[in-house]
């Protein structure tokens, strides 16, 4: 059996996407920016598709910019509040220790050029304070960026509280919301954000694009110069078929969201309640305020990377925060932020579901990881002293 | 990062797992902190290591490494436990990713640690300088995994 439990990493595009995507390859192929038939057509879509965007994320549709992506969505949105606050003589940025690292490293460049970076806790739980932010904002204060679901243990912000704390401070608020979008209900304006990043490709979209929510009023700078598309601030010929394949999916994800997220969260609550009964295993993030497809364990005495080798073997996708496979020799920093040990936080496995896993493929899983981490215990001298010291 | 079909072997059919009850010699090396520890246990019979076994904490790489280091010494005298490198047990795995070199690097200590544990309990003298300890592979930095 073939299960792929990673969709945090990536999804499979949906067929909706894929035939809404497939005409603007090769029949509709004009360039949105010219003044003919074939290029008035391809801009039509464009129309449509940031329509679409707009529409579930309770938008107004001048407010979109498409972009190559998450990454570059959260860049534009933390540089243009950044330079923004400059202006103004305000330095001050406050994020989180849990965010992605296209928002963590854009912080660390703009430390580099003289601003002062603050990321807040996040306790055992995974989760931000509202009281802590309310504490953090000062009077120089350019911008709080605070993701709205994490990739990697799934805990749910609490963005409408810290959007209004933000919102009442005078303070621009980002949340890095691609984990998030078309898979929890988004309202832009009811939970105070000025800028939003999604990317299609997790949502059952297609890779190389993504949307920046900039609400009307802030200013963004460009990190791409040349000509006019997106109202002049991301310049280059449009994407077209991403774009569409992009709102094609969002629409489809965002119209079948509750019955999604019901399916998906009672699968994510069998693999949870049942991989709990390994012996020495802990669950990683909050137990309810988490995303639907989000599963994340530690087990004890092993490591991640041959944990994830033996489960490829026996087909199954999932992924580690492990720092085999992070590359590095730390783990991942989202499990030392919510207080792991090191030993400990080599020994995660991230199991991410969508709609389009099944009953069975859970049955095969809850089956596949008790013989996984045994076999590996089996051999592990750290679980041997475990076991002595009992 | 891709490992070549040796390594893919050696992770999935791993060879000497396990512990010897009345081993010789017991080396141990790595540090959990650090996501690697590794365990071999020794035989020795008239300067010959006639049986040799590992148990390893790790990822893919640093257990296709124990078993490839077990298998080299395993029959083979001590001298020749003693020589061996990093570098062959990488070789005999058909080469390991850069970022993997030190798994292979524990797997040289890991026997280096079981023979000088073997040369203490027989009371048998040796050069120390022919024993670095894990802080000399300068893969992790010391603080990180003290």
């Amino acid at each position: 059996m073939k299960v792929y439990a990673d969709n945090a990493a990536t999804t499979a595009l949906s067929s909706a996407a894929k035939t809404a995507m497939l005409p603007y390859f090769d029949s509709i192929y004009g360039n949105p920016s010219s003044l003919h038939s074939f290029g008035q057509e391809a801009a039509r879509a464009l129309s449509s598709a940031r329509d679409t965007i707009a529409k579930h994320l309770n938008a107004d549709a001048r407010e979109i910019i498409f972009t190559s992506g998450g990454s570059e969505a959260d860049n534009q949105a933390i540089i243009s509040a950044a330079m923004l606050g400059a202006k103004k003589g305000k330095k001050h940025i406050i994020s989180t220790k849990i965010e992605h690292h296209a928002v963590l490293h854009t912080l660390d460049r703009l430390k580099k050029q003289g601003f002062e970076i603050e990321l807040l806790e996040v306790y055992s739980d995974g989760i931000v304070h509202p009281k802590d932010l309310e504490k953090a904002i000062r009077s120089d204060t350019a911008l709080v960026t605070v993701m709205y679901a994490n990739n990697e243990i799934g805990t749910i912000q609490p963005i409408a509280e810290l959007g209004g704390i933000c919102r009442e401070r005078n303070v621009i608020f980002h949340t890095d919301a691609v984990q998030a979008a078309g898979h929890i209900p988004i309202d832009v304006k009811a939970e105070n954000i000025d800028l939003l990043t999604i990317s299609a490709h997790k949502f059952h979209g297609p890779k190389g694009v993504g949307a920046l929510f900039c609400r009307r009023g802030i200013t963004l700078t460009n990190l791409i110069d040349g000509g006019a598309q997106e109202r002049g601030k991301r310049a280059g010929t449009e994407n077209v078929p991403g774009i569409v394949g992009m709102a094609a999916a969002f629409e489809e994800a965002c119209t079948n969201i509750e019955a999604n997220a019901a399916r998906v969260s009672a699968m994510r609550d069998r693999l949870i309640e049942g991989l709990l009964e390994i012996p020495e295993s802990i669950l990683n993030g909050h137990r309810e305020k988490r995303l639907p497809g989000n599963v994340n364990l530690c087990f004890k005495g092993i490591e991640g990377e041959s944990m994830l080798l033996l489960l490829d073997s026996m087909g199954i996708a999932a992924s580690s925060g492990s720092a085999c496979t992070s590359g590095s020799l730390d783990p991942s920093h989202v499990l030392l932020a919510i207080g792991l040990p090191h030993e400990i936080a080599h020994g995660s496995l991230r199991l991410s579901l969508s709609e389009y896993n099944t009953e069975e493929e859970m049955d095969y899983i809850l089956t596949a990881v008790p013989q996984v981490v045994a076999r590996l215990r089996e051999m592990s001298p750290v679980w041997k002293k475990m076991q002595e010291a009992k | 990062m891709m490992y070549s079909e040796k390594v893919m072997d050696h992770f999935m059919n791993p060879r000497n797992v396990g512990e010897i009850e009345d081993a010789d010699g017991i080396g141990e090396v790595g540090n959990a902190r650090c996501g690697d520890i590794m365990r071999i246990y020794i035989k020795v019979d008239n300067g010959i290591i006639t049986d040799v076994k590992f148990k390893t904490f790790g990822c893919g790489s640093a257990i296709a490494s124990s078993s490839m280091a077990t298998e080299m010494i395993k029959g083979k005298p001590i001298e020749e436990a003693l020589a061996l490198t990093n570098k062959a047990v990488a070789e005999a795995l058909d080469g390991l990713p850069p970022v993997k070199m030190h798994c292979s690097v524990l797997a040289e200590e890991a026997v280096k640690a079981a023979v000088k544990d073997y040369f203490d309990k027989k009371g048998i003298a040796y050069d120390p300088k022919e024993f670095p300890d894990c802080e000399s592979c300068g893969y992790c930095e010391i603080d990180k995994c003290g």
